[in-house]
């Protein structure tokens, strides 16, 4: 006789699990080639199966910046700095899940510390939003030239950056990254922390839902050794920031990247909790300047 | 029209001091390099003018040496007394401004005229400007102190031998680094004789040293481990063999390298102004300049008057001997440019390129080339793409400002542009949208130490000039 089956508490709901995808010209997109490889946490434990991007998703992520770009620009500072601010007032909102991800992606020990990462990076959003529309003031200038002219120089876009964004700090250290680049009006094409995804996947999500447009931020997950090299001697790219690559691999990169005079950012700390400063600003803007006659 | 025929003003070459003899300036004093012994020539007649004792690879150690022996010293000097070294310079050269002006349009081949109002000046002016920044760098947005890189080597072009050695030299110096230079081995002398101008004005041995050489030795600076930072103007080309030379070195760099300006001439342009400004922006200098506007696009409802007003004030132009203070255009500097100019403008024609010149006498000797201005070129053409580096315009026509942009921008190149228009917020649109580092608003071929120049995209990176041209030497 069959024994009756002993009643259970009610079973757990399932959770609806997310597909991690890319995030490229504002829409999410799987890898083109179909790939995906596994993301761990810090425990060993399986979190989830990434994107692997290839070069084609690469070149796709370059071509919908490199269309972004001029309307980016075109926006007015005050509408940049808005738009930044946003992402923070979006991030806030998520700020549980991203501890969450961050403590399981392992970027803050102890696992405690992890909202207080996600606080930071938060802040760092209105930190560079703030600057959007100060950044031409303090580096522009009127050049008083022996002659009658009129002359100013003022900071522009560099256009589309390349950003290797750091390893060890998935959501800090990434916000850190990306957030000067489009902040003076340049689009970015960015790969995640190779290890730690997860959070910059989420990122993209509140970057989709941040005013952002289509393209201004493209995300990549995958190897970094297969992407990089691709992005570095992109004929369409103008700059590229090597702070996730090891030493040992940066020289290549920085060798390919001559190939259209790139412009070549290599950090001189990753300290992402100190004050940030100016200095990735800086990097990805072109000087300008304008001369022209007084007279009556 | 009536040709005004002028008798000949010829500034005297003995003014020049010419040398027989040059070596090279390392530690502060003067020497034979180990390299070979070459004669520069005088482009306008093939003539040489000196012999100069060229660097070998054992002088670029020993400059480097010399360089790092005196950086500390030099760095931890107060800004003050640096300054007064730079404001020394800056009078001597204004002291000796008609020698310079003199020498260099020897040597380059440049008109007088060009030398004695724009070069020398201009260098001068440049080492002024920076002087006084010697002692305010803390002033300067870089942080509240503000650090020198180290050494830095230099390697600079042909086209404005003393004013790149002076936009070279002076920033580098007023925020504390020491210096090797290279000039254009077809034009030494001028920066040569800087360098007795930097030893007169008692500066410590080994803060400024002074190389002539050739690409072998522009190598060996870019190559060698005691250097901190490569500063480089010249071509494209090497530009991007200098950015692969030092990738994983750690070595700084700005590069200032070539541009394909165009030059917008809308319908309602004050159009003898602007046909002033097309003459100057290509044919200033014999179009030996990166940011010569090379390309003129004109508005088709005007090209016509543009282009046969362009060529009555062409055939007033006077070609001839650099040294005549009347002459408009004067030699190429060296037979391998020439041959350059001759294969592209040949190109020109063979792709289908209208050719036209001023009838103009070409002296017997020397390197010369007849202001050329091409009509019915397309933008596929080599002409409308490639640097030219001589008198050489192309003229291509658009309709509409959306069709202007989009033709100046298509190239790799984005140093200058040129925007020609009485209405103003099409200036500002334009100075918008032109993707380039100088542009020239119903002007063009302006400089001035206090304005940033420099390019975008594979025009290079890092500016001179301004506030701007210190960070390129200062440590971040």
């Amino acid at each position: 006789m069959p024994t009756k089956a002993k009643p259970s508490k009610a079973p757990e709901r399932l959770r609806v699990r997310k597909t991690y995808k890319l995030y490229i010209g504002g829409a999410f997109p799987r890898s083109e080639s179909g790939r995906s490889y596994p993301v761990t946490g810090s425990d060993g434990a399986l979190l989830a199966q990434a994107a692997q991007a290839s070069r084609k998703d690469v070149r796709d992520a370059v071509v919908a910046a490199r269309k972004a770009q001029p309307g980016w620009a075109k926006a007015t500072a005050y509408n940049r700095g808005q738009v930044l601010y946003r992402v923070a007032e979006m991030l806030d909102g998520r700020r549980e899940q991203f501890a969450a991800e961050v403590a399981a992606a392992g970027d803050a020990v102890p696992n405690s510390k992890a909202l207080f990462t996600v606080d930071a990076a938060i802040d760092r959003w209105v930190w560079y939003a703030g600057w959007a529309d100060k950044y031409a003031q303090v580096v522009g200038a009127s050049n008083p030239v022996a002659g009658p002219y009129f002359n100013f120089s003022l900071p522009e876009p560099t256009g589309v950056v390349g950003v290797l964004a750091p390893q060890d700090s998935s959501l800090l250290g990434l916000v850190s990254v990306v957030a000067p680049v489009i902040a003076t009006g340049n689009t970015a094409v960015v790969v995640a922390s190779e290890e730690r995804p997860l959070p910059a996947v989420s990122l993209a999500e509140v970057l989709a839902t941040s005013d952002l447009p289509g393209g201004v931020v493209n995300l990549l997950t995958g190897r970094v050794s297969e992407l990089a090299p691709w992005l570095a001697s992109h004929r369409d790219v103008n700059a590229i920031d090597l702070t996730g690559v090891a030493a040992e691999a940066r020289p290549e990169l920085q060798r390919a990247a001559a190939d259209n005079v790139k412009r070549v950012y290599l950090p001189s700390h990753t300290d992402w909790d100190a004050d940030p400063g100016t200095s990735r600003l800086a990097a990805f803007i072109e000087t300008k300047t304008v001369w022209h006659p007084i007279g009556v | 029209m009536a040709r005004f025929e002028y008798a000949p003003a010829p500034e005297s070459r003995d003014i020049g001091r010419l040398k027989e003899h040059y070596g090279i300036f390392v530690d502060g004093a003067f020497r034979d390099g180990a390299g070979e012994a070459v004669k520069t020539i005088n482009p306008a007649n093939e003539e040489p003018l000196a012999e100069v004792a060229e660097a070998g690879p054992s002088d670029v150690d020993d400059a480097v040496r010399a360089a790092r022996r005196a950086f500390s010293p030099w760095a931890a000097l107060s800004g003050r007394e640096r300054a007064k070294y730079l404001f020394r310079i800056a009078r001597a050269i204004q002291e000796r401004s008609r020698e310079l002006a003199v020498l260099e349009s020897l040597d380059n081949g440049k008109p007088i005229k060009e030398s004695r109002d724009v070069d020398v000046p201009l260098a001068a002016a440049h080492f002024f400007y920076y002087a006084g920044w010697a002692d305010k760098l803390s002033y300067a947005g870089f942080g509240p102190d503000p650090k020198p890189i180290g050494v830095a080597g230099q390697i600079i072009p042909w086209n404005f031998p003393l004013l790149m050695a002076a936009w070279k030299i002076a920033p580098a110096l007023a925020c504390g680094n020491t210096v090797i230079l290279k000039p254009a081995e077809t034009t030494p002398l001028t920066a040569l004789t800087l360098a007795e101008i930097i030893a007169e004005a008692d500066l410590p041995p080994g803060v400024v040293n002074i190389l002539a050489g050739g690409p072998e030795i522009g190598q060996a600076i870019v190559e060698h481990d005691g250097i901190d930072k490569i500063a480089f103007t010249g071509s494209t080309e090497v530009g991007k063999i200098i950015q692969r030379t030092i990738a994983g070195t750690g070595k700084r760099v700005s590069l200032e390298l070539g541009g394909k300006a165009a030059n917008i001439i809308f319908e309602d342009a004050a159009l003898d102004q602007a046909i002033e400004g097309i003459v100057n922006g290509i044919f200033f200098n014999q179009g030996h300049v990166c940011c010569a506007g090379s390309r003129l696009l004109v508005q088709e409802s005007v090209a016509d008057e543009v282009i046969a007003a362009l060529q009555a004030r062409l055939m007033t132009l006077r070609l001839g001997d650099p040294l005549d203070k009347n002459t408009d255009i004067g030699a190429i500097n060296s037979a391998a440019q020439l041959a350059r100019i001759r294969e592209l403008t040949d190109s020109g024609e063979a792709e289908g390129a209208e050719r036209w010149s001023p009838p103009c006498e070409i002296p017997e000797r020397g390197y010369w080339f007849a202001p050329t201005v091409f009509t019915h070129v397309s933008q596929a053409n080599t002409i409308a793409r490639e640097e030219i580096f001589g008198p050489v315009l192309s003229v291509l026509t658009f309709r509409t400002p959306a069709e202007a942009v989009e033709k100046a921008n298509n190239t790799p190149y984005g140093l200058s542009a040129g925007i020609w228009t009485e209405k103003g917020s099409r200036i500002l649109w334009f100075a918008q949208q032109l993707r380039a580092g100088v542009i020239w608003a119903n002007t063009f071929n302006r400089f001035d130490p206090g304005s940033p120049f420099g390019g975008y995209k594979e025009s290079g990176f890092g500016r001179e000039g301004g506030r701007h041209g210190l960070e390129a030497y200062l440590a971040h």
